[in-house]
């Protein structure tokens, strides 16, 4: 019989192992941030440096890149693990799957999204976004990153045996972000124009917890079938 | 009545007597395929009158529509096939859920083409970011990331569960990509056919949309029953049923 107590433990000691691991590849934490800073950098060097032009096409140049950025990063969420042998023993453990993939995708999370949410507003007001704005920017990348990563989780769980998984994960994952693209930007759009946005953040909010409720059964079921 | 309903699962669920079958029934479905279709063209292209307001070229829907719906059936099929084989671990389950994806995404394609075809007179343009357009669009996506996915994992039977996952990740995100969508743009001309007490389109006109419907549908379950048979075939091809074929052919 397992007791409630063990399986908080065990989340604990899950989290903290997998935040001590990214402390000792800090290089590679900061990678998705730098990505999202160079690929928010490029666009005004690409459109132009009109200030009104970038402050229309910011909401969706920050998202897209959140998006690719969180994409990109969740690449290492099962690889490491698979390759030595701890996804194995993750799954064979007495405690509920789910639940410890649950802890890996927010210990992920906390340190590829986070930072991508800290800095976000900077690259809002170098892409002219008013104050309000660059609010809504945040609450929506707060609601919207983790469905990011827990939706994203479901494809690396699928992948994650194969050697090319690459540009395969991007052609499974990203289709099943555009609602969150949609409504968050949606919502920064529209508060520079100030329009209500009660709406879509109560949207983003309900896709999240649809997404913590339902992507880790997904994605354990993926692992399972992964690992045979 | 469920004692035939069940023993006809087991029969079907057989890739041996699945194969006897299919191969019996597929020349009917085409045959029915093929006189609904050309019915239907012929009453569509020739005797359906002149729209009075989009002219000749609103006989495009003749095909637009129904690949259309066909496009969203056949990944809905998909997904059912592919969960059955999933949980019972039916072989046949899986090859029609295989063979479904080719036939879904080149029936999506198909709507794509014939949909940015109508705008251009309609619309003036090729392409509009119009919300059915762009459903369709990210539809075809999810085909490929499935199509993709199973061609990435070698083991057939891995592949399988695994893109029957995809497909059930596919089909509770569709609705939500759907609406979101929908919500982002409205541009589309409204439904006209769904009302079903009083379709806002003409009988001679509706006639030949449905004949056309229909006709797709029969070539989709004479494509799949074929593509199903090919694929149980060759994973099948070390099994004694599959040499005798072979041997007497």
């Amino acid at each position: 019989m397992i007791g409630e107590s063990s399986m908080t433990k065990a989340s604990y000691r899950l989290l903290v192992r997998e935040l001590k691991l990214s402390y000792r590849h800090r290089q590679e934490v900061l990678n998705p941030l730098g990505f999202f800073v160079i690929v928010v950098t490029l666009f005004p060097l690409g459109i132009s440096p009109d200030s009104e032009i970038l402050r229309t096409i910011a909401p969706g140049i920050i998202w897209v890149a959140a998006l690719l950025a969180s994409m990109l990063s969740l690449d290492t969420l099962f690889k490491g693990d698979f390759e030595d042998g701890t996804l194995e023993q993750l799954v064979l453990s007495e405690h509920p799957l789910p639940l410890l993939v649950l802890v890996k995708v927010f210990a992920h999370w906390l340190v590829s999204g986070l930072p991508i949410i800290l800095f976000s507003p900077l690259l809002g007001v170098s892409l002219q976004l008013p104050a309000e704005a660059l609010q809504t920017l945040v609450i929506t990348l707060l609601l919207g990153t983790p469905v990011l990563s827990l939706v994203g989780a479901i494809g690396m769980g699928l992948t994650v045996g194969l050697s090319k998984g690459g540009l395969l994960q991007s052609l499974l994952v990203l289709p099943l972000y555009i609602p969150v693209l949609i409504f968050a930007a949606g919502a920064v759009s529209g508060t520079m124009a100030d329009l209500p946005i009660i709406g879509q953040i109560y949207i983003l909010a309900s896709i999240l917890l649809l997404a913590i409720s339902l992507a880790p059964i997904a994605t354990s079921a993926a692992l399972r079938i992964s690992i045979g | 009545m469920f004692k035939t309903i069940k023993n006809w699962f087991h029969l079907m669920g057989s890739p041996r007597s699945f194969d006897r079958i299919a191969g019996k029934i597929i020349p009917w479905l085409i045959a029915i395929f093929t006189l609904l279709t050309l019915t239907g063209l012929y009453l569509g292209l020739v005797v359906a009158p002149t729209d009075y307001q989009q002219g000749e070229s609103y006989r495009i829907i003749y095909i637009h529509v129904p690949t259309a719906w066909m496009s969203m059936l056949i990944y809905v099929l998909m997904a059912i096939a592919a969960t059955v084989g999933l949980i019972w671990r039916i072989k046949v389950a899986d090859a029609i859920a295989s063979a479904s994806a080719p036939i879904g995404a080149a029936f999506t394609f198909i709507a794509l083409v014939t949909g940015s075809l109508w705008g251009k007179p309609m619309w003036g343009t090729w392409w509009v970011w119009d919300a059915r357009l762009t459903s369709e669009l990210i539809l075809l996506f999810l085909y490929f990331g499935y199509m993709a996915l199973q061609a990435a994992i070698d083991e057939p039977r891995t592949a399988a569960r695994a893109s029957a996952l995809l497909a059930i990740v596919g089909v509770v995100n569709i609705p939500i990509i759907h609406y979101s969508v929908e919500w982002w743009n409205t541009l589309h001309q409204g439904a006209t056919v769904t009302k079903i007490d009083k379709p806002s389109i003409d009988i001679s006109m509706l006639v030949p949309l449905l004949l056309m419907t229909f006709g797709f549908k029969f070539y989709y379950a004479g494509a799949v029953l074929a593509r199903a048979r090919g694929l149980l075939l060759e994973r099948e091809q070390n099994t004694n049923w599959v040499k005798e074929i072979i041997a007497n052919d």
